[in-house]
């Protein structure tokens, strides 16, 4: 219980990036992939984030001259957050983006229904 | 700091900046002139960088900005890094130029340059993977190199190939989530992103015993991110269509770098952050060498039922990447100098396969059933025999390029018995599974072609043969072979890059 | 939608094509709308039966399919996906399930959340804190960190978006796809409809919305190195002003100022001026060149040395990208 308390932002972003694994494994349509996809990708920036925080402490940006250790939290993983998001934001518009043009050409957003027609194409 | 170490930084640099420069050009011409100059201008520096630091037996960190080590980026070049930088733009301008009128035909005139801009990125960032130190810039450049692959794969536009790269980027994507877990973990139990610092802390880490679940477990994630996007057995699914699917220049590229990009970042993380003993003693390599080992045997079984001949190749893909993830699995010295030197002549093979194959496609009126491509050799000689020189390099003939790494994976099984007995089966099974489906193909591309076949023969006859097509694949043969015979200096390489490495 | 069902009607009415002339025609890429509809519009039995069946049958194909020929029969095919399928779920449930409860267990080892003495706060925090308004001189300690210290990072993080945006103009940008005359002729009527029957609360709330969406952007990125914010949020809320103004007026204003050509210019541009910046800077740097340049009064808004002109290109890069996506996916074109 203990283990819980100390550490649910940690097992919050597990659980979120396993529904975002199930999505993506299970589900058969492409845009619940990609959210699925995306879920993952966030729960990993809530991980990543969660690292950064120290209680008591504020955001670190310097405020009257004050340049302590003490009183700001961890910038770091606020960086490297950012820098996922934006990977991740360029990702998720060139998969929809893929989805769009299979959408057009197949008029369908089912990838099993799209492979059949692919294949069947194909031949 | 000698102006040479600068080489690895300007490479990359000029390669992002061709990338960005060339969307502003529209004539086809001038955008493959830039990217020839890129290429050149790769080849150039890598080579002087190569020989300098031969030369000086030693390897550099370069500081990315005015912050020296755990708070900035940093570069780190050694032999290893700047031979593989060399090889890479070697084969992708053979690639390229071989692959040209396959680019000409498959991809429309107005989506040219933006190609050649995805190519132009897709070489920085495999540089980025080979040259960097710092893992999060690793995320992020592969990151970009997921991208651009996808993008060269779904440049040739017919539906098959959509398919082919949305079922690429899936896997891509949740093997870039796992590796990105990993990195925060890893970070979260060190609280350092650079290799050097990371691997101080993780030594520390073993010695006194902490936080062992999460260290195994964020090691797990990123060999299994990597793996995913490196086609490792169980999760090749997306390969064969995406490399067979594609415009010959692209799958000789994926097939001959790309995957590689990826490897070789894994062995930098592997003797890098975590040492090969702390390896050994978490039983990760014994994984690895049992998931290379069943790649090396299912990838031959795969490719020897297909009949599409650039799907076979791809297939053939999955094994040779089996056989390079079996030597970083031995766990020894020696294992890995093998894997290495199988990188290179993967290298080399593959994009002649799969350009060698396109030629012998072309002279047999695009078909790409083995049936249809019969006799197709004694109309394109020179593709007949760069496939045949590719198939027994694959298989492992002596004197060809394919050979050398298979004595050497042999040799760095010795030390354990059990590696040993289960080496020599795979490789003996393995070579044999290569034979079978490498050898029928090739006979039947030199045999006789039947009626039917000539009919089609007789009215595609007039196909154009290029020229560039000719020099690339000539080029491929010849380093093939001397990859082969002269083998021993490039394993020097090799070695005194990996003893820098650690 | 609509286009489907339109053609979908069509088809039923007048259907004297055997299917596989239509999928001749379709190959040769003479009609790109009605190529692949679902196949229950075909007039032949045969066909739809099967293929309903296959898609039935819920499957999700994987490669190990790809070796059957369809000349078999589509049953042994089905059957055979049908268990595949059965085992894929299954095998995915417990991969799935194993790789979620390894994680809980090892994430529960972890340093608890928010304690001061966690290994992450260690001494790479620590200068980037206490003397990163010394060394960057810019306030916003995050903003020191990733234009500076670790300034390779985000020009990988530029790129990124650069190169997504590249990948998808290359996709859907009609003058890439010359094939789809018939969609371009539909799309722009479908424009014309919207300029007719214009949405008055829309257009009125836009015309106080957008200036004022801009010019906050352009404030956040303006103060990305002393306040909260920076380059990647202030280019985001442009960008979003942006489409919020091609959505109230058109496309078609807009796109007389930022088409294909202009587009690529300015990014590109700005991707330049950023990989010159740093390339000076990464330079100096690893060659002990001093090459320092002024980095002012912290909390100015000139200061911060190479932070402030940095954090304007990234404003640019993703502002335009952010306008692109959306103007690539509504009316695909730039």
């Amino acid at each position: 219980m203990e283990v819980i308390l100390s550490h649910y932002y940690d097992i919050a972003a597990v659980l979120l990036f396993g529904i975002g694994f199930f999505t993506l494994l299970l589900n058969r349509n492409l845009i619940k992939k990609i959210i699925g996809l995306n879920i993952m990708d966030t729960s990993i920036f809530l991980f990543l984030t969660s690292k950064g925080y120290i209680f008591g402490r504020v955001a670190p940006i310097v405020q009257e001259g004050i340049t302590e250790v003490q009183a700001y939290i961890n910038p770091v993983p606020s960086g490297l957050v950012l820098t996922g998001i934006v990977v991740s934001v360029s990702v998720s518009a060139f998969s929809l983006a893929l989805v769009q043009r299979l959408y057009k050409k197949y008029k369908t957003i089912y990838l099993d229904e799209i492979l059949v027609l692919a294949k069947k194409e194909e031949e | 700091m000698p102006f040479v170490y600068n080489m690895p930084f300007f490479s990359i640099l000029i390669c992002m900046i061709g990338g960005v420069v060339t969307p502003f050009f529209r004539n086809r011409r001038i955008v493959q002139i830039v990217n020839t100059f890129i290429l050149v201008a790769v080849f150039t520096m890598s080579l002087v960088l190569l020989i300098t630091l031969l030369t000086a037996g030693e390897s550099f960190t370069y500081m990315m900005g005015h912050f020296p080590a755990p708070w900035g980026n940093e570069l780190r070049a050694g032999p290893l890094e700047a031979l593989l930088a060399l090889v890479f733009s070697i084969v992708m301008f053979l690639s390229l130029v071989g692959g040209m009128r396959g680019i000409n035909i498959d991809i429309r005139a107005t989506r040219v340059s933006l190609y050649y801009t995805m190519m132009n990125f897709l070489l920085s960032s495999m540089l980025a993977l080979i040259y960097t130190n710092d893992i999060f810039t690793a995320y992020v450049f592969i990151e970009i190199n997921t991208i651009c692959a996808c993008a060269i794969v779904m440049a040739k536009d017919i539906g098959m190939t959509v398919v082919a790269t949305i079922r690429y980027l899936l896997m891509s994507l949740l093997g870039s989530g796992f590796f990105l877990f990993g990195v925060s973990m890893l970070y979260a139990i060190t609280g350092h992103l650079l290799m050097s610092n990371i691997q101080s802390a993780v030594i520390e880490l073993i010695y006194t015993g902490q936080y062992t679940v999460p260290l195994v477990t964020s090691l797990g994630l990123m060999v299994l991110g990597l793996s995913i996007k490196s086609a490792l057995y169980p999760f090749h699914s997306w390969l064969p269509s995406a490399h067979g699917s594609s415009t010959t220049a692209s799958s000789a590229i994926l097939s001959g770098l790309v995957l590689k990009g990826y490897i070789i970042l894994l062995v930098k993380i592997f003797y890098r952050v975590f040492t090969p003993d702390i390896l050994a003693s978490l039983h990760v390599t014994d994984v690895i060498f049992v998931l290379g080992v069943l790649g090396m045997v299912m990838g031959s079984v795969k490719a020897l039922k297909e009949t599409h001949v650039k799907r076979m190749i791809a297939y053939s893909s999955v094994a040779q990447i089996g056989y390079i993830y079996m030597g970083i699995g031995l766990g020894t010295q020696v294992g890995i100098m093998a894997a290495c030197f199988h990188i290179l002549v993967h290298a080399f093979t593959k994009p002649m396969l799969f350009l060698a194959a396109n030629g012998l496609i072309d002279a047999s009126g695009h078909q790409y059933e083995m049936k249809a491509l019969r006799g197709s050799a004694r109309k394109d000689i020179l593709s007949g025999i760069g496939f045949t020189v590719g198939s027994l390099s694959m298989i492992g003939i002596p004197l060809f390029a394919g050979f050398a790494p298979k004595v050497f994976l042999g040799i760095g099984s010795i030390e354990s018995d059990f590696h040993m007995i289960v080496t020599f089966l795979a490789l003996a099974l393995s070579s044999l599974l290569n034979a079978l489906y490498y050898i029928p193909a090739v006979i039947a591309f030199w045999s006789k072609p039947k009626q039917q076949a000539l009919e089609i023969a007789v009215k595609t006859a007039k196909s154009r043969r290029s020229v560039c097509l000719l020099c690339s694949i000539g080029v491929l043969i010849i380093s093939n072979i001397a990859l082969g015979i002269v083998y021993s200096p490039i394993m020097q390489t090799i070695t005194t890059g990996l003893n820098l490495l650690g | 939608m609509n286009n489907t069902n339109q053609n979908n009607t069509q088809k039923s009415g007048v259907h004297p094509k055997k299917p596989w002339d239509i999928f001749a025609d379709w190959v040769n890429g003479e009609e790109p709308e009605d190529k692949m509809e679902k196949s229950e519009q075909y007039a032949v039995p045969q066909e739809t039966h099967e293929l309903h069946e296959n898609i039935s049958a819920q499957t999700v194909l994987h490669s190990e399919s790809e070796h059957e020929s369809h000349e078999k029969g589509h049953f042994l095919l089905k059957e055979y996906l049908t268990k595949f399928y059965k085992m894929y779920f299954g095998l995915s449930l417990i991969v799935g399930c194993v790789v979620v409860g390894i994680l809980i267990y090892a994430v529960c080892t972890l340093p608890g959340y928010g304690l001061a003495e966690n290994p992450t706060n260690n001494e790479v925090a620590q200068k980037y804190l206490e003397e990163g308004l010394e060394d960057t001189g810019a306030v916003n300690s995050v903003a020191g960190m990733i234009l500076d210290y670790r300034a390779f990072d985000t020009f990988g993080e530029s790129t990124v978006l650069f190169v997504a945006v590249a990948a998808v103009i290359m996709l859907m940008k009609r003058s890439m796809n010359k094939k789809n005359e018939a969609r371009e002729r539909l799309v722009a009527h479908e424009i014309t409809i919207d300029k007719k029957d214009p949405n008055l609360v829309l257009k009125y709330s836009a015309v106080v919305l957008v200036p004022l969406t801009i010019l906050f952007g352009i404030y956040v990125v303006l103060n990305g190195h002393i306040s909260p914010g920076g380059g990647f949020s202030g280019g985001a809320i442009i960008g979003a002003g942006l489409m919020l103004y091609a959505l109230a007026f058109g496309h078609d204003k807009i796109s007389k100022v930022i088409h294909y050509r202009s587009f690529t210019m300015i990014t590109g541009c700005a991707l330049l001026t950023y990989a010159g910046c740093k390339a000076y800077s990464f330079y100096t740097g690893a060659n002990h060149i001093g090459g320092g340049i002024p980095k002012g009064v912290p909390g100015a808004i000139l200061s911060g040395g190479f932070i402030l002109p940095l954090n304007i290109c990234v404003g640019i890069i993703v502002a335009l990208t952010m306008y692109g996506f959306y103007s690539l996916f509504s009316k695909g074109d730039l």
